[in-house]
């Protein structure tokens, strides 16, 4: 913006109304940002590279042990743990992601041609579950999943699981509760997807030889991509961090890299380690995150999809 | 690239001799009819979009639906396209019954209000998409795709976003995707509505060159009675699910066979007939000969028949009439008269000789030939 040709007065009072503006609507935001969100990730950057000291907290000197302990090199030698632990999370995350997409799809278009009425209802009892503390629902699928409870049973019977062991814990129950979890954050943005979906473009792959398969995957599927990447945005990073549901229905073999990162804080003691295991799933995020927009960008012609 | 291009297509160089005569041949093989009977269609409980529908439609005919908007016109249209299934009734398209074909498996290809072109795909594989569904190998799409493209001028547009397209573009990419997949029939949805009138009257032109090159059979819909006139062989006027009348654009214009077609096709001058002595008829007007009384109840007068004189002259069919409105229109003028209590509209060619003013008295001039009765 120029001021030129303005007198230095109304130029100085504009400039003062443009800080005053400024200090209303971004200040309060970008404080709590900088107070809550920056700052913290500061503090832990520089404790990633500090030595661990007698009880898990930070000391001088700097050092790069944590990421070698965290690449898996302890006092024994190198060892795969932790290298499981990242390749699980990653794993969870691809599996439970592509479940809730396979989940959500039909239900958002489902609910697209419901009647309009019903529409908003039938959104709000996708929706409603999220309500609920994560923890208390995590809980009821302990107690659905638990030995001896007639879906272990049927599992059981059916030769899925060994005698007595129950679906919950194990890695299973994880990826149901991850699934269960994160499924709104698929259904809402592709429902919006739905809504605004041109279909004189199906009628058109119609009219133009397309199969009603072909019609979908050429004239429906294109035009939810830009839904479809965000809600798998929404899910896959969140679920990548998960902390609580590995937590309650893994078990010790369930353990994913966010519980890696609670535990140093807490029982294993040794915030530097803690500190790098952060720093290594912020990377993976921002990798995660790269990756889709480049997908997003090939799938939709050169288009920006806006994630 | 601009858009004043038009598609002369006789003088286009894609278009050699021999691609020119395989089109033909190609042009007479294609071309169907279509025979539409007792064709019904109902959305919901109350809304009637077809209400028993009988057309024939020749092969290679340019023939154009017209009506209001919810006339039925588009539910038709629809219905030729496979998109829509009617209640009732059957449809024939080039002797094979098609009334529950899918859209898919028919050779009938729409051009949409919309366009509705895939923005994700590049103008060439907007343009293939017909021909790769029905498993055209590469090479031979691509050699389609340039042809048509040559043959609508938009060759250099190819490798093109859609959406780095203006509207005159999008609308001729619309048409050449269907035409590439060379159908017994191509239908086109109210295709020049989102144009500007410049634009939509030399696209008028260049479509109705591009059926008549191709001998296609083109089935239109529009609710513009002045694009249907310019355009078509025959007209269907529908109203309320119903054809009104079926006719030449001469024939639907100068003789209406109702007082809805003849308001839809731009005509106010309608006087109800009180008595009539064999060809003489009484109404509002005064006394008038026609020709050919007919049976109807309303006289239809229209204003490019009349004929303007300075003055009050005594004679037959004479009106003595004032100026009430006079609008100026450069080749023309729109005159409305008063005649007693009654309006009475004419238009005048302006040949450059005296055009009444406002106030004036003048006396109106019915030839007996040009007088048409028609029903309610």
């Amino acid at each position: 913006m120029s001021y030129t040709g303005v007198t230095p007065t109304a130029r100085s009072r504009a400039m003062v109304r443009e800080a005053r503006h400024l200090l209303f609507t971004v200040a309060p935001g970008a404080s709590w940002i900088i107070v809550f969100l920056v700052l913290p990730s500061a503090y832990l950057m520089g404790v990633a590279f500090m030595s661990n000291g007698p009880y898990g907290l930070p000391e001088m000197p700097l050092s790069l042990e944590s990421f070698k302990r965290l690449a898996g090199f302890g006092f024994l030698g190198w060892s795969p743990g932790n290298l499981y632990t990242l390749l699980r999370s990653l794993w969870q995350t691809l599996i439970s992601t592509g479940l809730v997409v396979l989940v959500a799809y039909p239900i958002a278009y489902y609910i697209t041609t419901c009647r309009e009425k019903w529409r908003p209802i039938m959104l709000l009892l996708v929706v409603v579950p999220s309500w609920t503390n994560q923890v208390i629902r995590t809980f009821g699928w302990m107690n659905l999943l638990a030995p001896g409870t007639p879906l272990s049973g049927l599992a059981e019977s059916l030769g899925l699981i060994a005698p007595n062991m129950g679906l919950y814990p194990s890695n299973f129950a994880v990826t149901l509760g991850l699934v269960y979890n994160f499924l709104p954050f698929m259904v809402l943005p592709l429902y919006a997807a739905f809504e605004k979906l041109d279909t004189a473009q199906v009628e058109a792959a119609q009219d133009l030889y397309a199969s009603p398969v072909r019609a979908f995957w050429h004239a429906v599927f294109p035009q939810t991509l830009p839904g479809l990447l965000a809600g798998i945005v929404l899910v896959a990073i969140p679920a990548f961090g998960m902390y609580v549901i590995p937590e309650l229905l893994g078990g010790g073999k369930g353990m994913m890299l966010g519980n890696l990162v609670a535990t140093q804080f807490s029982g294993g003691a040794n915030w530097p380690l803690g500190a790098a295991g952060a720093i290594l799933m912020l990377i993976a995020t921002f990798v995660g995150l790269f990756a889709m927009r480049r997908i997003g960008k090939r799938l939709g012609g050169g288009e920006e999809v806006v994630i | 690239m601009s858009e004043t291009i038009t598609a002369d297509v006789a003088d286009q160089p894609g278009a050699t001799p021999a691609t020119a005569e395989r089109q033909q041949e190609a042009a007479t093989r294609k071309a169907s009819s279509i025979e539409m009977q007792g064709l019904h269609k109902r959305f919901g409980r109350d809304t009637v979009a077809l209400d028993g529908v009988d057309l024939e439609i020749q092969a290679g005919e340019f023939f154009t639906l017209l009506g209001p908007s919810g006339c039925g016109k588009t539910t038709l249209l629809r219905i030729l396209a496979g998109l829509e299934e009617p209640d009732a009734g059957s449809l024939v398209v080039g002797g094979k019954t098609v009334t529950e074909v899918p859209p898919h498996r028919r050779s009938v290809n729409t051009v949409f209000q919309s366009y509705a072109l895939f923005p994700h795909l590049s103008v060439r594989e907007n343009l293939a998409f017909g021909l790769k569904m029905r498993g055209l190998p590469a090479a031979k799409r691509n050699a389609k795709v340039d042809e048509i493209a040559g043959f609508i001028k938009l060759g250099d547009l190819v490798e093109r976003r859609v959406d780095q397209l203006s509207g005159g573009q999008r609308q001729r990419i619309a048409l050449a995707r269907a035409l590439v997949c060379e159908p017994d029939v191509l239908l086109l949805d109210e295709p020049l509505s989102a144009l500007d009138a410049g634009l939509r009257s030399q696209l008028q032109v260049e479509l109705l060159r591009v059926q008549k090159r191709l001998g296609m059979t083109f089935v239109f819909v529009t609710h513009d009675q002045q694009e249907a006139m310019v355009m078509s062989d025959r007209i269907a006027v529908l109203n309320g699910g119903n054809i009104q009348q079926v006719g030449a654009p001469r024939e639907v214009y100068e003789r209406p066979v109702n007082a809805f077609v003849a308001r839809f096709m731009g005509h106010d001058n309608l006087y109800p007939v009180s008595a009539r002595h064999g060809d003489r008829l009484s109404t509002a007007l005064g006394e008038l000969t026609a020709e050919e009384g007919g049976e109807g109840e309303l006289l239809l007068i229209r204003p490019e028949t009349l004929d303007l004189l300075p003055g009050a002259v005594e004679g037959a069919n004479h009106l003595q009439a004032v100026v009430a409105e006079r609008l100026y229109r450069g080749s023309h003028a729109e005159f409305r008269l008063e005649i007693g209590e009654t309006t009475l509209q004419a238009t005048v060619n302006n040949r450059g000789r005296h055009l009444p003013d406002v106030g004036d008295r003048v006396t109106v001039v019915v030839a007996p030939e040009d007088l048409v009765t028609l029903g309610e």
